[in-house]
């Protein structure tokens, strides 16, 4: 393992005061618990959004606390959610009176922690609303399951709910809107070499050279079949089509087309995934109407991307095209 | 305490391995760290209390510091387990605190409630309830037979390994490794092998308990 670190066991926070060094003007770190809330405060009477989950997919989700987006990120340790103090601490600190929304990826860690956040808060008289991003289509739903994880939609569903809380929204609209995006977009993955987590030393799963692992997650856990390394081309039609089918994408829609690199990948291949993408799309007659390429929710250095589609609708359009000013994101974003 | 400490920090790195191959690695390590903050936690509650915890007021110390320094799924889980276990055995307990068999196993089985009303598991799924519902019926069998706190444990610990092996051909419904499919049969739980740890690290405290206690009763014959 070779890293830019001083312990494995200080990653997390070392790294979380060099970027409440570098970002001063925008986010303010509370180190003990950790979370980062905006620079600014509380805003009276809006609506609060606290996400978090796992470090390591930087810069998810401290890279978007911000006017328009986030009021807190809470990280966990590397790959594993943060326990429910820090989680209840910063929705104490985000709550403008208005109440709060808690936008959870769907994996197990992460939600009993919310969940039992959200108990705490309640009882606290904080009102909160939870909505669950599970937009992975590498995973079938089936009853009594686990379900499907939240990977790179979750950055959708920030930025249209921080919009509509920007906006001046009520708790549940706020709410509903969130849960309304993480019903509209679908995401796959791809691998094409595992992350090392700091602490455990080495990759979280071994490929051939010649292999890659279709349908990964974030946290380095494998994908759901590995086959052989084929073309730009190829791989990206493994990934969409089971996205565009899941969201029963039709001729004549529009969508926001999302390529995401999972922080090992140069973005020169990154827009080569897009261009393929975009042309399988246009094929299908679905219209892509707003674009993002970038490293945004990604899996240490984890070499592989993933491709996200969001089913646009007028109010998405204009919540997606609202200012925003986070670290990670600015507008204008069309 | 601080012997289940020292047995998390020797097998973290067999937990990581463990999680690395049907979960995402971070069990072992989110097991040393709770356990390392409990041991300190428990350092300085002695440091600054003369008087030697109830077993109820341990395991409730216990279930706060998992909850308030362990995330991941572990976290929550183990501290509601601990965290039930503390309120029955606090109704269990005899006047000066001291735990008979039937309390252990009413502990145990309160545990096992508290991880399943939280983690909404059932046997079979490969997950820690496979070992905590064999370790929770087999102390109550042996508290039926008369056993002591010290049997009841052994009992649970052993019917716990058992289950954690039962769970090695599973295919994972619940949890990180149910993503994995069939590709998760053939490992044992990760979380059902921390709670086989916790259980022979109890077991094997209370035996060097009853033993101290049986040479301080042997000194007062004398």
């Amino acid at each position: 393992m070779k890293k830019l670190i001083n312990d494995p066991r200080r990653v997390v926070a070392d790294s979380a005061r060099g970027f409440g060094l570098a970002h001063s003007g925008l986010v303010r770190v509370n180190e003990d618990p950790l979370y980062i809330v905006r620079a600014a405060g509380v805003t009276p009477g809006k609506v609060g959004l606290v996400s978090g989950g796992g470090s390591g997919h930087e810069p998810l989700h401290a890279g978007f606390v911000g006017p328009g987006m986030l009021d807190a990120a809470v990280p966990g340790a590397m790959f594993s959610s943060p326990p429910p103090m820090p989680i209840l601490e910063a929705t104490r600190a985000v709550d403008g009176g208005a109440g709060v929304v808690h936008l959870i990826k769907n994996y197990t860690g992460d939600v009993l922690n919310f969940e039992a956040a959200a108990e705490l808060a309640e009882a606290e008289g904080i009102d909160t609303r939870s909505v669950l991003i599970a937009d992975d289509v590498a995973l079938e739903h089936a009853a009594g399951m686990t379900g499907r994880r939240g990977v790179a939609g979750a950055l959708l569903v920030e930025k249209i709910a921080g919009a509509a809380a920007e906006a001046g929204e009520g708790l549940d609209t706020v709410a509903r809107i969130a849960r309304y995006v993480a019903g509209q977009v679908r995401s796959m993955g791809v691998a094409l070499r595992a992350p090392t987590v700091p602490h455990a030393g080495r990759p979280s799963f071994d490929l051939g050279e010649d292999e890659v692992e279709i349908g990964i997650g974030i946290h380095g856990e494998p994908g759901r079949e590995r086959v052989r390394l084929g073309t730009a081309a190829e791989i990206t039609q493994r990934l969409i089509v089971p996205v565009i089918s899941d969201l029963n994408l039709r001729n004549g829609e529009e969508a926001l087309l999302l390529v995401n690199g999972m922080g090992g990948t140069p973005l020169s291949e990154l827009y080569v995934l897009y261009a393929e993408a975009r042309d399988l799309l246009d094929r299908r007659g679905i219209r892509v109407i707003r674009s993002l390429v970038g490293n945004f929710v990604t899996s240490l250095e984890m070499q592989g991307a993933s491709i996200s589609v969001l089913r646009m609708s007028e109010t998405l359009t204009r919540l997606w095209d609202a200012p925003v000013d986070t670290v990670s994101l600015r507008s204008p974003l069309r | 305490m601080e012997r289940a400490h020292a047995v998390f920090a020797a097998e973290r790195v067999a937990l990581i391995e463990l999680d690395r191959a049907i979960g995402d690695g971070d069990h072992g390590e989110n097991m040393d760290r709770g356990m390392t903050a409990v041991a300190k936690r428990l350092a300085a509650d002695a440091e600054t209390s003369q008087e030697t915890p109830t077993p109820a007021a341990l395991l409730k110390t216990v279930a706060t510091t998992v909850m308030a320094n362990v995330g991941g799924a572990a976290g929550p889980l183990f501290g509601t387990a601990f965290l039930r276990a503390a309120k029955a055995t606090d109704s269990v307990s005899a006047p000066d605190g001291e735990l008979d068999g039937h309390a252990v196993a009413t502990a145990l089985e309160a545990a096992l409630g508290g991880l399943q009303s939280r983690g909404k598991a059932e046997v079979g799924e490969k997950t820690m309830v496979d070992a905590w519902a064999p370790a929770a019926q087999a102390a109550r069998e042996a508290a039926e037979a008369g056993g002591d706190a010290t049997a009841v444990l052994a009992a649970a610990a052993h019917a716990a390994e058992e289950g954690a092996d039962a769970t090695v051909p599973m295919i994972a419904t619940k949890g990180r490794a149910s993503y994995l499919g069939p590709r998760s049969a053939g490992y044992r739980d990760p979380g059902a092998v921390s709670t086989v740890l916790l259980l022979r690290t109890a077991t094997e405290a209370a035996l060097e308990l009853s033993a101290a206690a049986e040479a301080a009763a042997g000194e007062d014959a004398e």
